[in-house]
């Protein structure tokens, strides 16, 4: 009888045989992003749009594929089009009548539409091939220098224009390094040295001759995503483990996944390790959970490996409330499956048979995708009795959550999952001692389970070479807010907030004054431009005063109110309290309060300090992680902008603009024309004057809508 | 005898106040190894079928999964996603997620209960918007939104609101 490997391999070859005749025959595929993202952008209509023509001109050899998001969301509706030769072609901002243009250009002549393309878009120059230098901390020294080389050897050769050479963030590769990829050839060079450059670009480029010695021959699972999007800077800064399969792709085959050697670390774990060398090997990748909390995957595990009981409970916490985080929804939109192997790998080290999925009920199509995972996964024989044709049992189970922020919490989840109110409880005893059921229970982000297979398939040590000493792997952020490039960014612990903001973030919106980066959501802190250079992993963030948590990042310009910031976040909190226990509670009520008053101009002198204390009090005072973090946002600020507080309170001013009871219009005589335009737009009739003379605002009548120094052309109507 | 006879009108009452699928579903689920946490499912699919939930419905599940009306009701009124309000004919849900407040949501949050005269949570006089706050859909590149019923609408300034609920016949009283 075949062995479980041998089956799964069979299963694999069935898989891209299918895929192969297919769709890998072809040669062009076109893939549409498909995601909840997505379709509110309107890719539903741009794919409509390709079937129909395709049908209408019946092209040869072409074909047309879903795919979830790759992440790069202000450009929104993506489509990726690969013909062989060439370097694979992004357009963004598709609509109905862009297909068209871009079928009759690209499909039927070959010709790729430059004005729609993702490169074009980004300000990149076209180019035939791309040369990608890594520049992570390992290569960092010599890149530039190659990089040089490069640059110096195309000239010379007379290929600057076709050929560009860009900068990509570390590969993982760094035993390699420093290495150098060349798009669409799919080709990685290591060792590279200026010498080996030249030699690169004069016998593979002009003499299409791979320099066979530099060929670094081996394939990591986490190198899957680069070929397809890397030559575009954004992406090129990234990588992409958790999001290995995101964009590349179809998260509802099966066979696709299988395709990129899905489901091989969950059967090379049960015939080759056991339970205890698979908790091992976690520990030793150094993987943290990625909730949040940033506890070792490893250790947790042992926890719960260590219990004798029969019946031991996987929860993946999908449960993601942080307004302004998208990662978890787009992995699971995007690859659910590395989820549902996630979790087998889990329930196999620490013993347990049933698996539950907490998601959020709000999102539907992740929902659906997982639901879809988890059916194919059991009539493949991957969930259910004997998986993959071994001794195990393992199931999985969806529970939606109802919208409870606080359910993210573990103790409050697994009361969730037991269909009661979702508070939390005192810890001990931890989950992995008590917890569903009184069972040993381990609960895992969906970032962490989406980090298992890779870890299992590269090695433990490959993925312990990435990132600091203390934070290993990378991690994903949702990168939103006033920021040039918003969308998911996936980096090595370790990279700086300015190199994510400003160099894969492309810089603040609009071309305004960078005022504060917001992480870890409502329980995170602001950080200013002085802690611009803070590296990404937890105990940095912890030390600069604000955390990892899920990995939310929310750039701020100079048009937003500090202090509003923080009364925002503290409202969803105080909504948000469970009400258990009266520091939350109360505290962070009281604390609100304070801050609803300042900003509307009510503020007395001393609501700082009370704030201050408040907040030191509810933080050492509460039960669980959301009243504990609770006072974070208002601290911080107060802590790096306590001038915008001191300005809401003594002067009464708000600088930003953003808090209306704050504000006064006057206009300057100087400069009023008297065209009565401001008139015509107060709501309230409180401007008075002539036409051709200067216009009057009464001042107690106004209401600060601000329509009148929109409507103004000539800077008259001043706001302070 | 009475006990039974008197279960026995109860369960019929709660039976004929649920539709059938749903009984189906509370009777599958009790059959299941800790059936009574499925309530929060079982909730779902009431207020799915619904569109809110009443005292007649929350008693009917608490009669069929013989689990009390008190602790019915607590969790339902736990969880955010659960309404005791009948909804209107088109749902707004406005996202307050980060990036969409950062992106000036509130004001456009603003302009709507001025224009509906509804506030979060509630239904407009004439029954044709209920009006929820969402916390990030995770649209976040396209804030603010503003979504009516499963239409999302990206990018929403306060001076298009008049024009995006007109689409759904709200007319601006002069």
């Amino acid at each position: 009888m075949a062995t479980p490997m041998e089956q799964l391999l069979e299963r694999r070859r069935g898989a891209k045989f299918h895929l192969f005749r297919d769709k890998f025959s072809a040669n062009v595929r076109i893939t549409v992003g498909s995601a909840t993202c997505e379709n509110a952008a309107g890719s539903e209509a741009v794919r409509q749009r390709f079937k129909e023509l395709l049908e209408q001109h019946k092209p040869k050899h072409v074909v047309l594929g879903s795919v979830g998001c790759s992440g790069k969301c202000d450009m929104e509706p993506v489509v990726l089009i690969v013909r062989p030769g060439e370097l694979p072609v992004k357009y963004v901002h598709m609509t109905p009548a862009r297909v068209d243009e871009v079928f009759a250009g690209h499909i039927l002549n070959g010709q790729a539409v430059e004005k729609y393309t993702m490169r074009h878009e980004s300000g990149l120059p076209a180019a035939e091939q791309v040369i990608s230098v890594c520049e992570g901390a390992h290569c960092r020294a010599q890149s530039a220098e190659i990089q040089k080389a490069f640059r110096e050897a195309l000239a010379a050769a007379g290929l600057a224009e076709k050929v560009v050479v860009t900068p990509s963030a570390c590969q993982g590769l760094c035993a390699a390094g420093p290495v150098a990829y060349i798009y669409p050839d799919d080709v990685m060079y290591q060792h590279v040295t200026p010498e080996v450059a030249a030699r690169i670009v004069n016998e593979h480029l002009v003499g299409d001759r791979p320099c066979s010695d530099h060929i670094w021959q081996e394939s990591r699972v986490s190198n899957r995503f680069s070929p397809l999007y890397s030559d575009v800077y954004f992406f090129g800064k990234q990588l992409r483990i958790t999001l290995r399969n995101c964009g590349v792709i179809d998260p509802e085959s099966l066979d696709e996944y299988l395709a990129v050697r899905g489901y091989e670390a969950a059967v090379t774990a049960m015939t080759t390790m056991t339970p205890m060398d698979v908790i091992n090997a976690i520990t030793k990748s150094g993987l943290r959970g990625r909730g949040g909390g940033g506890f070792p995957t490893g250790v947790k595990w042992n926890f719960a490996a260590s219990q004798a009981s029969d019946t031991k409970y996987i929860v993946c916490n999908a449960d993601e409330g942080d307004p302004g985080a998208f990662m978890d929804r787009s992995t699971i939109e995007g690859d659910p499956h590395t989820i549902v192997e996630g979790m087998i790998l889990a329930g196999y080290a620490i013993g347990a048979k049933r698996g539950f999925v907490y998601i959020r009920a709000e999102y539907s199509l992740a929902i659906k995708r997982i639901g879809k995972a988890i059916e194919d996964a059991r009539a493949a024989g991957f969930l259910g009795k004997g998986i993959f044709g071994t001794p195990n049992d393992f199931d999985i189970e969806i529970r939606l959550g109802a919208g409870a922020f606080v359910c993210g919490e573990e103790t409050a989840l697994i009361h969730s999952i037991e269909g009661e109110r979702g508070q939390p409880r005192p810890r001990p005893p931890y989950p992995a001692v008590s917890g569903l059921w009184g069972k040993p229970t381990v609960i895992n982000n969906v970032e962490t389970m989406a980090n298992l297979p890779a870890i299992l398939l590269d090695g433990p040590e490959w993925f312990a070479s990435i990132g600091t000493a203390r934070s290993k792997g990378t991690k994903v952020f949702a990168l939103a807010g006033k920021v040039k490039n918003t969308g998911l960014v996936e980096v090595p612990m370790g990279t700086t907030l300015r190199q994510v903001v400003f160099d894969v973030g492309g810089g603040i919106l609009n071309d305004k004054r960078f005022k504060a980066v917001q992480t870890g959501g409502p329980a995170g802190g602001c950080m200013p431009e002085s802690a611009l250079d803070t590296p990404v992993d937890y105990d940095s963030l912890m030390a600069a005063g604000s955390m990892m948590g899920s990995g939310g990042m929310i750039v701020i310009d100079e048009d937003s109110c500090m202090v509003d910031m923080a009364r925002y976040f503290l409202d969803f909190t105080q909504d948000e309290s469970c009400g258990k226990c009266t520091p939350c509670r109360e505290g962070t009520k009281r604390m609100l309060e304070i801050l609803n008053r300042i900003t509307s101009g009510r503020g007395v002198e001393g609501d700082v300090e009370k704030l201050l204390r408040l907040g030191d009090t509810i933080k050492k005072t509460s039960l669980c992680g959301l009243g504990q973090a609770a006072p974070n946002p208002v601290l911080s600020t107060i802590n790096h902008f306590r001038a915008e507080y001191d300005a809401h309170i003594r002067e009464k001013r708000c600088q930003a603009g953003v808090c209306t009871a704050l504000l006064s219009y006057t206009i300057d005589p100087e400069k009023c024309v008297g065209c009565g335009a401001c008139a015509k737009k107060c709501p309230v009739n409180c401007i008075k004057g002539q036409p051709k003379s200067v216009y009057v605002i009464d001042a107690v009548r106004c209401i600060r809508c601000g329509n009148c120094f929109k409507a103004c052309k000539f800077n008259a109507v001043q706001r302070k | 005898m009475i006990a039974t006879e008197l279960m026995k009108v109860e369960n019929d009452k709660a039976v004929a106040a649920l539709p059938e699928a749903i009984v189906r579903y509370i009777e599958s689920v009790r059959a299941c190894e800790h059936g009574e946490s499925y309530l929060i499912a079982v909730l779902h699919k009431v207020q799915e079928h619904f569109g809110y939930l009443d005292v007649r419905q929350m008693s009917a599940v608490s009669q069929l999964m013989q689990i009390p009306s008190a602790k019915v009701t607590g969790v339902a009124s736990f969880y955010h996603f659960f309404t005791f309000v009948p909804r209107g004919k088109h749902k707004l849900s406005i996202c307050l997620g980060t990036a969409c407040f950062v992106k000036g949501a509130g004001q456009v949050l603003d302009k709507i209960k001025e224009l509906l005269h509804v506030d979060v949570g509630h239904t407009s006089k004439d029954q044709l918007f209920s009006l929820d706050v969402a916390r990030c859909v995770g649209a976040c590149a396209l804030a603010p939104v503003l979504i009516v019923d499963e239409k999302v609408y990206a990018n929403v300034k306060p001076d298009d609101v008049a024009r995006i609920l007109g689409e759904y016949g709200f007319v601006t009283k002069k």
